[in-house]
């Protein structure tokens, strides 16, 4: 869990160029994270490739923290 | 000028695609030439392409086709490490007025012309987004601008993709990825062969410069907005046509 976290933090500090202590597992891309629309769309492109997997666009649509990131990567590995 | 750069060209292997895949080669880009049926003249492109010192290949696929477009990208993106540019020129023409217009003829014509761009466009913006560059150029058509009896459903995509360009440029914008198209007139063609003499001769009294463009022209322009020379450039249709729409 841990594991995953620390990895999708370490991207979305890369990616959107924010403070650590900000990447909270309740952290709203949008509203905390001050991400824009193609942002997320990046994101999750750079979490397909972390992650080698393949996130639906309706999934991807779901995902509006990183806590949902989280999980649903979690969900699929287990 | 474009030297290490890679571009796909759509419908590459006739026409005003095949100059600007040559062009692009003759400034130092490797080509991946597309086509859809003309097997042999995407070849002959291929070889001319390898004779200018770089490389290229040929790739079938229907640009409406997402499952073939995205194995196109993936393939140039594993041979020549990026894509640098994509020149969306498949097109085709379903000829009739409006009244005689089957559907199946619309439809044919806004699928190859309109939503080839689309799907092309959405498969190279992974590798462009990543890679912080890239350049779309969208053929369209000067009559795209003006309208054309005979044509409606060729003038709505064309009207269609000018549309395309300016939303994709201000979208992809942030990423450093410049979108623009071109609008060229009457150029001299497979295409503008079919017109009969009667329309060839309307064309010609409407164009000041009073004579057909060539696909070189076309492409000489193709290779300006894929250079750095047009770094300030996006959301723009350039009118190639002799001044026959101002």
């Amino acid at each position: 869990m841990a594991d995953v976290f620390d990895r999708v933090k370490e991207i979305i500090i890369d990616k959107l160029d924010v403070e650590e202590s900000k990447v909270t597992m309740e952290a709203s891309f949008k509203d905390d994270l001050e991400a824009d629309s193609l942002d997320v769309v990046e994101l999750v492109m750079e979490l397909e490739d972390e992650f080698d997997m393949e996130i639906a666009d309706e999934e991807a649509e779901k995902i509006n923290t990183v806590g949902d990131a989280v999980n649903y990567i979690n969900n699929l590995q287990g | 000028m474009l030297t290490g750069k890679t571009a796909i060209v759509t419908g590459g292997s006739r026409g005003i695609g095949r100059s600007i895949a040559l062009e692009l080669a003759k400034n130092g880009a490797n080509v991946v030439v597309n086509y859809a049926g003309s097997e042999e003249k995407a070849q002959a492109v291929v070889e001319e392409i390898e004779q200018l010192g770089v490389k290229a290949f040929k790739f079938q696929a229907d640009v409406a086709d997402e499952a073939q477009v995205k194995e196109m990208v993936k393939l140039t993106v594993d041979s020549f490490g990026s894509v640098d540019i994509l020149v969306n020129n498949a097109g085709i023409t379903r000829d009739n007025l409006l009244m005689r217009m089957k559907e199946s003829e619309f439809d044919q014509v806004i699928n190859t012309n309109l939503k080839g761009v689309f799907i092309c466009t959405k498969a190279v913006t992974r590798q462009m987004m990543k890679q912080r560059s890239g350049r779309i150029i969208n053929v369209a058509s000067i009559v795209g601008v003006s309208g054309n009896p005979g044509q409606a459903n060729y003038v709505a995509a064309k009207a269609g993709v000018i549309g395309l360009t300016k939303t994709t440029a201000k979208e992809l914008a942030t990423r450093n990825i410049l979108v623009n198209a071109i609008a060229p007139g009457f150029i001299s063609t497979d295409m503008t062969d079919q017109l009969t003499d009667e329309q060839k001769n309307g064309m010609l009294s409407l164009i000041p410069l009073a004579k057909l463009g060539e696909p070189e022209d076309v492409a000489k322009v193709v290779r300006f907005l894929a250079s750095d020379d047009a770094n300030y450039i996006t959301g723009q249709t350039i009118h190639i046509d002799g001044g026959m729409v101002m």
